[in-house]
């Protein structure tokens, strides 16, 4: 007869063999035989975080910058309602979490007893599936297959709700056995012909651009290699979707930096005039298509995608491959070194035109600036944190917001998994919990939360969970008391009636950090900032950095909603006689 | 830019509206009826008709039949989502006009009446196999099996022999011919 083991022991014995080493939760009454059972389980470390939202987005933090599923552990109730934001975030960025929820015991469910909610039925439409465990001998099936839904296709959050008799009650291990077929969900659906074709469009184009995503980092790290592989080879411009940084490397040439709603002018330009578009891993989100009418009317568009219900269900494509990115990219450079060696020479000669018109579109310089003497500027902030912490391998989060694009726009990544921001759901207080992940998956590295001083409020209490574990995380607040996004779009549309989005009684960041018992540094002027930044490098604690920027600072360019590409906003250095650009820029 | 205030774009062009069928297969497990059902709901798609219940108690798959309308882009959109759902195995889709698909849906009527009324009530439902499933001497119910068009028609029509009240299902389908669909 086999051992049995209680529900919370097959718990752990799941995570084990899934190699979980961390786990971020909160207890509670439904979750209590589990948390019993963790001394007995020490390659399975647990973080005790201050909200369930942190949880959920301290995993995420931790998924994006490994590669690994993040696991939260969450009592019933409101511990299951609180980490809906970030499953909702999960899902909508496609990143593999595994959710755990206590449940209240089986004879009570539906009884609207104490701590209890439908966590399956709220959580249905932000999962890529969910259980409810009614009989203790389903448990380590369940427990693996949420593993394998998280992780493969496009992945996603997952979560399985274990009411508390379950967890009590002995049944039989099963040992994890990678499953047939996902009920045929899985993956690479495409043939050489589509390959064939896809180079075909390659060698014929005269405009061609590669638009890539997150799918691409996802793919994980090899991906981005044969992406910039490929890049090299075909001599193509590239831009990236805000989730895609990294990739691709930002200094180089052949980057035409971000594209969207506070893209590029050049990438912009480029996605409206090209006559070959290659979208890698990217979903033609309303961010970046813009009206979608008048999107790259000229194009032939080909998708490359893990999920098929991403192709044509905003765009229509005229080339749709349906496959892991890396195994899309492997037979791309695979063909068309067998078929065409010197492919590259003939088609950089075939695009110089373009390449010239690009030149143009950047000398238009669409992220520049004006610099002041006396405030800092938002933009400064970030390239001298740039500057600063370039030769170091940093890991950025943000909150969502103003500084969310500035420092997408201004902070050059150049590696993969490097880059945590909430992009589909727009979740303020994100980036301090990743921040929090991202520590914890490296412990060496540097790790900076770019955030704004709204946003980071919705989270704050995170720094207790970031002190409690020694995690020296930089939380960078570019303060300018507004909910600077907000006000920017008020300003523009709405006559400047800053209807509520001033905050009049912000707390002292610098006494807030020190009664965390981290450290707090606040830069007022553009002169002392690069001393006081150096000052945060060199703290090995958790700091609060409160960088006092210009109030009035948009964020530009803009493509105005309901417009295509080629109409964008470019703010104020549109006005020449203002223009300060190259050395007085970086001067002030 | 002066008369948009929205950070969103605006709709686009307006698409022509089809009628499909789409069938899937489905675990039936708990919770599936309201996956399916969530999944229109939540992406804004249409429901027009439901047919639900379990052809394979063996294997425990159950079948659903949507009715439902929707740009071809729409219909697209509904296949890939639900075949991407965990428990669903395949999704079939028809076209409404498909000549090679059989439509049925079935409906009950009770007709309170004398029986000179009653008699002309079943004549009237001739065309569309009645079946009399109950009989009083001053009522009747009567099972036909029909299009959705048709029963609509028909418990329009009916009133003035007496009809109180109407019951029926969604539609369900199958192909004609030998071929299953896989």
């Amino acid at each position: 007869m086999p051992k049995l083991y209680s529900g919370a022991e097959i718990v752990f014995k799941c995570l084990e063999d899934q190699n979980v080493s961390h786990l971020f939760g909160y207890p509670g009454g439904a979750v209590l035989p589990i948390y019993d059972e963790l001394k007995n389980f020490n390659s399975v470390k647990h973080i005790l975080v201050r909200h369930e939202q942190g949880a959920g987005h301290a995993a995420e933090g931790y998924a994006r910058s490994t590669g690994k599923p993040g696991v939260l552990l969450v009592t019933s109730g409101p511990g299951a309602t609180n980490a809906v934001t970030a499953l909702t975030d999960a899902y909508m960025d496609s990143v593999p979490l595994v959710c755990i929820t206590g449940q209240v015991p089986t004879h009570l469910i539906g009884t609207d007893a104490f701590q209890e909610c439908d966590t399956t039925g709220i959580t249905r439409p932000c999962t890529k599936h969910n259980w409810l465990v009614k009989d203790v001998n389903d448990l380590a099936e369940v427990m693996h297959k949420a593993f394998e839904v998280a992780t493969t296709g496009r992945p996603g959050p997952v979560l399985v709700d274990i009411p508390k008799d379950i967890q009590f009650q002995k049944g039989k291990y099963k040992n994890f056995t990678k499953a047939k077929k996902l009920n045929g969900k899985s993956h690479d659906n495409f043939s050489q012909k589509n390959i064939d074709e896809l180079i075909k469009l390659i060698s014929k184009a005269k405009k061609p651009i590669f638009y890539t995503g997150g799918g691409v980092i996802n793919s994980g790290p090899k991906a981005s290699e044969l992406l910039r592989e490929l890049v090299y080879a075909t001599g193509f411009p590239i831009t990236s979707t805000l989730q895609g940084l990294g990739c691709f490397p930002a200094d180089d040439n052949q980057f035409l930096g971000m594209l969207g709603m506070h893209g590029t002018f050049e990438a912009n330009n480029a996605m409206y005039s090209c006559d070959l578009m290659i979208n890698v891993g990217a979903r033609f989100d309303d961010r970046i298509t813009g009206k979608i009418d008048e999107f790259s009317p000229k194009s032939k568009k080909v998708h490359i995608d893990i999920d098929p219900s991403s192709i044509n269900k905003n765009v229509k494509v005229d080339l749709a491959i349906v496959g892991d990115i890396k195994s899309v990219l492997i037979s791309t450079l695979k063909t068309i070194k067998k078929s065409k060696n010197n492919f590259s020479k003939s088609n950089k000669h075939q695009i110089s035109n373009w390449w010239e018109q690009i030149q143009k579109w950047r000398s238009k310089r669409s992220l520049d600036y004006i610099g002041n003497e006396e405030t800092i500027k938002p933009q400064y902030a970030i390239e001298r944190l740039y500057e600063l912490t370039k030769d170091k391998d940093t890991y950025i989060t943000t909150e969502v917001g103003q500084h969310q694009m500035w420092a997408a726009q201004h902070y050059k990544f150049n590696k993969p998994n490097r880059w945590m921001t909430s992009g589909g759901l727009g979740t303020m207080g994100y980036g301090l919990p990743a921040a929090v992940g991202v520590q914890i998956a490296h412990p060496k590295k540097l790790v900076i939360d770019i955030a704004g001083e709204a946003s980071v409020l919705m989270t704050m209490q995170e720094m207790s969970t970031a002190v409690q574990y020694n995690l020296p995380i930089k939380i960078f607040i570019l303060n300018n008391e507004y909910m600077g996004m907000v006000r920017q779009w008020q300003e523009l549309l709405h006559d400047k009636n800053y209807s509520e989005s001033y905050t009049a009684a912000l707390p002292d960041f610098v006494k807030m950090a020190e009664a965390y018992g981290c450290v707090g540094i606040r830069a007022k002027t553009p002169e002392e900032l690069d001393d006081k930044i150096i000052e945060m490098l060199n703290t090995d604690r958790p700091v609060i950095f409160d960088c006092l920027v210009d109030k009035q600072e948009n964020c530009y360019p803009m493509i105005p909603s309901g417009k295509p590409h080629n109409q964008m906003l470019l703010g104020p250095k549109d006005q020449k006689e203002k223009k300060i650009t190259g050395k007085g820029r970086t001067l002030v | 830019m002066a008369n948009s205030k929205s950070a969103y774009s605006f709709a686009g062009k307006k698409q022509k509206l089809d009628t499909h069928i789409i069938v899937v297969w489905v675990d039936n497990e708990s919770g599936v009826l309201a996956r399916v059902v969530g999944l229109f709901s939540g992406r804004g798609y249409n429901i027009e008709s439901l047919a639900v219940a379990e052809v394979d108690q063996k294997q425990n798959i159950s079948r659903i039949t949507i009715v439902t309308t929707g740009t071809p882009q729409v219909v697209d959109q509904i296949k890939l989502q639900l075949k991407k759902l965990v428990p669903v195995h395949k999704v079939a889709d028809f076209k409404r006009e498909d000549k090679n698909v059989i439509f049925k849906e079935m409906a009950l009527f009770k007709f309170v009446a004398n029986n000179i009324k009653l008699n002309k009530a079943f004549e009237a439902c001739k065309k569309f196999n009645p079946v009399l499933l109950d009989k009083t001497t001053k009522s009747n119910v009567i099972q036909i099996t029909a299009l959705r068009r048709e029963i609509d028609n028909m418990s329009k029509n009916l009133k003035k022999f007496g009809l109180v009240s109407v019951s029926r299902t969604g539609a369900v389908a199958m192909t004609r011919g030998s071929e299953v669909f896989k």
